[in-house]
Order: structure tokens, then C-alpha cells, then sequence
């Protein structure tokens, strides 16, 4: 099983979940260049971030080159222990992963 | 016989005078480690009264609460856990002679990082743990890595992650370890750079202070957490790569990673964490 690059925490407290997650990607601007080469680095960035709570849409993310390397997204919504949570990522260069996880 | 109860007394006066002479005169006999480290507990412990000993092992995250709480939210999700993954394939791959980096550190899951430097009496010479590894490494053929940054980082967070908890515990064993040990204390006094700063300067007499927008960390518990993430870096680096960067910021010339200059200098500065355990690797700003 290839490992995901996404990392996530997901707990409820007080019937809000706060939910935690580090995707791991290079979010190269497209501006950068190589050191060696002098040529510029081709923008990969994340372009949509989508959270599902059992099914239901909790949130969609619309990223630019403007997020930082690896970025940290956390959130919260109404919700309770055992809700099966799903975060997907696409980005420009037409990579995707997604990861599915339950709710602490 | 009289000539030699007359010599045998003035023997005797000689003997007293002499002793008497080096206890009125006990300058030359430079302190002890043990006291150097007795005298370098009490001074941090008079200056952050509020810092419980172990808590010094998380730098400026012990001093200011807001720092800490954004700290321990990056450690939710630690930045160097894909660098002690990194580190442990790199530990586990076999070498082309088919042996791997257990065979020269065969206590490795016990921990091992704790009781880095050493002095090797037989070589004269300050052991660090990312100098054994490339020891290792050249010993089986293969080439060494470079100081500072990438597998080398790795393997020693691996190794340090083995040793979390671990208390620090480097030996001064004999008169030519202690000249080594006097060596690092020196440097680590000593003011260098156009800025003219001893390490001391920053990290003992300024610790807790401001430096532009950060916090200048107390030197007690300072390499307790190294190989470190700094992001400042984007990545890990080791402790020699920490020691260079400090040279450049005084503006003196950095002296070579892994050289007899930055060994000394760990071989000290780790000397004064001894107690402390390890908790390393770490995330730093």
C-alpha cells in the first residue's frame, strides 16, 4: 500500500469536531528556478481541497501557488465520534490522493 | 648517622613546605567538570527559577507560553518523521559488503545517542555520533556522507528517536579528555566574529532575552533535541550545521563540521546537559 500524503486528526469535543490534517506537496509557484539549471521550476500546487463528513460536503478548499510547501489545513464542524470523515486533494498538474479516516 | 637523621629532617621541612605551599597556591589547578556543570546548573536555574530542570530540554518553548502552544501544534503533525523514516532505511540498507550500520552500532536499539561524544583514548580524539556513522560507513567501503544536512541528519535522527528519554551521559574520563573538554569551553567562552559574541554572550549571559523578534535559548538543554527541523531550513540539520550558522550570524568564519574545533565544542556543551534526557530529533522556528 503506497503511503498517503495526507496526515490526519481528527477529535470531537463538545459536538464540534476539530479536524487536523498535513498534506505533504512540493505547492511550487511556477516563479522558482532551478539552481543548477537556471530554468524555472513548473508550478504543481493543490488547485481543490474536499472534506466529506459521511458523505455530506463539509468543506472545499480552492488553492493557488500563494500556500506554502507541505501546508497544515485544520477545521471544524458540527459533528460526532465515528463519522466517517474523507479528505481528496487535486492539483494542476492532475495528481490526486485522499484519505479516509474516523472521527475520535 | 647524624648526617642522615639531618638529611632526612631537612627532607621532611621540604616536603611540608611544598605542601603547604601548593594549598596556599591552588590557582593554577583549573575547576572540574563536575564543578563547571554544578556552577552552570545553579546559574540557570537562579535566572528561570520557574523552568522546572527538565523543562530546559525545550529551549525557548520553556520560556514563553505563546511560542510554545504554536510549537507543540506543529508537533501534532512533527516535520522530521519522514527524516527518522529516512533514517531508518539508510541504517537498514545493507552496505555492498552485505553487513549494515547495526554492525558498528550493535546496542543501537537501546538507545545509543546518550552517550555521545566520547573521547577515544586510543585515537586522542572526541567521537561524535555523525563522525562514527561516516567511520562506519568508510570502514565497509562506502563513501562518507557530507556534514550537515540530508542522510547524515537522517541516521542520526533515527538513532536519537531510539533514545528519547535517554539521560545525557558524556564522560570526562581522564587528563586528555579534560584538554579536550577545556578546548570546547574555551570556545564556547571565547568572543569571536565582527560582532565580536561568545557563544556565552547569547546563550548564557542574554538567554531569555530578545534578539530582533526571537528569543536567544538558554544553553542548558541545548543539544538535547539535535539533529533538529528548522524552519528556517525547510529540513533537518545536524548540531555542527546549528554551530556553523551561529559563526556566520557573529560574522566570523565558520569552522569545518566535524573538525577538532566543533567536536570540542559538543564534547563541552553536551557535558553541561548531562542529567537531561534526550528528545530529539526536534522542531525548532
Amino acid at each position: 500500500m503506497a503511503k498517503s500524503t495526507i496526515k490526519i486528526r481528527a477529535k470531537e469535543k463538545g459536538g464540534v469536531v476539530t479536524v487536523k490534517m498535513l498534506i505533504s506537496h512540493p505547492m511550487e509557484t511556477g516563479t522558482r528556478k532551478d539552481k543548477k539549471t537556471g530554468k524555472l521550476i513548473p508550478a504543481h500546487y493543490i488547485t481543490e481541497v474536499d472534506a466529506e463528513a459521511n458523505g455530506e460536503k463539509k468543506l472545499t478548499a480552492y488553492w493557488s501557488g500563494g500556500i506554502s510547501k507541505n501546508p497544515y489545513l485544520s477545521f471544524k464542524y458540527d459533528g460526532k465520534k465515528g463519522d466517517k470523515l474523507k479528505i481528496s486533494w487535486q492539483d494542476n498538474q492532475g495528481q490526486s490522493d485522499s484519505l479516509e479516516t474516523t472521527v475520535k | 648517622m647524624e648526617e642522615h637523621s639531618v638529611k632526612a629532617k631537612l627532607s621532611a621541612i621540604a616536603a611540608a613546605l611544598m605542601v603547604s605551599l601548593s594549598m596556599a597556591f591552588p590557582a593554577a589547578v583549573m575547576a572540574s567538570p563536575e564543578d563547571d556543570l554544578k556552577a552552570f546548573r545553579e546559574y540557570f536555574k537562579k535566572r528561570f527559577p520557574n523552568v522546572p530542570f527538565e523543562d530546559f530540554v525545550n529551549g525557548v518553548y520553556a520560556l514563553d507560553p505563546a511560542a510554545r502552544e504554536q510549537w507543540e501544534a506543529i508537533e501534532e503533525f512533527p516535520p522530521y518523521e519522514i527524516n527518522i523514516e529516512k533514517g531508518k532505511d539508510l541504517f537498514h540498507k545493507p552496505f555492498k559488503n552485505g553487513k549494515t550500520m547495526a554492525s558498528c552500532f550493535p546496542d543501537y536499539k537501546q538507545g545509543i545517542k546518550q552517550n555521545y561524544p566520547y573521547f577515544d583514548t586510543k585515537s586522542g580524539k572526541v567521537k561524535t555520533l555523525e563522525l562514527e556513522i561516516n567511520e562506519c560507513r568508510e570502514k565497509n567501503g562506502e563513501k562518507p556522507f557530507p556534514w550537515g544536512k540530508g542522510p547524515i541528519a537522517d541516521v542520526s535522527a533515527y538513532l536519537a528517536y531510539l533514545s528519547r528519554g535517554k539521560k545525557i551521559d558524556v564522560k570526562v574520563p581522564n587528563k586528555a579528555a579534560e584538554a579536550e573538554y577545556d578546548k570546547g569551553k574555551h570556545f564556547f567562552y571565547a568572543k569571536r566574529g565582527q560582532l565580536n559574541l561568545a557563544c556565552a554572550d547569547c546563550h548564557v549571559y542574554y538567554a531569555g532575552y530578545h534578539i530582533r523578534a526571537d528569543l536567544l535559548s538558554p544553553a542548558l538543554g541545548q543539544v538535547t533535541h539535535f539533529p533538529v527541523y528548522r524552519s528556517k531550513w525547510g529540513g533537518l540539520g545536524t548540531l555542527h550545521r546549528r554551530y556553523s550558522g551561529c559563526n556566520k550570524q557573529v560574522r566570523a568564519k565558520p569552522f569545518p563540521m566535524q573538525g577538532p574545533e566543533y567536536r570540542a565544542l559538543e564534547y563541552f556543551h553536551t557535558y553541561m546537559s548531562n542529567g537531561l534526557p534526550i528528545n530529539g530529533p526536534g522542531a525548532r522556528k
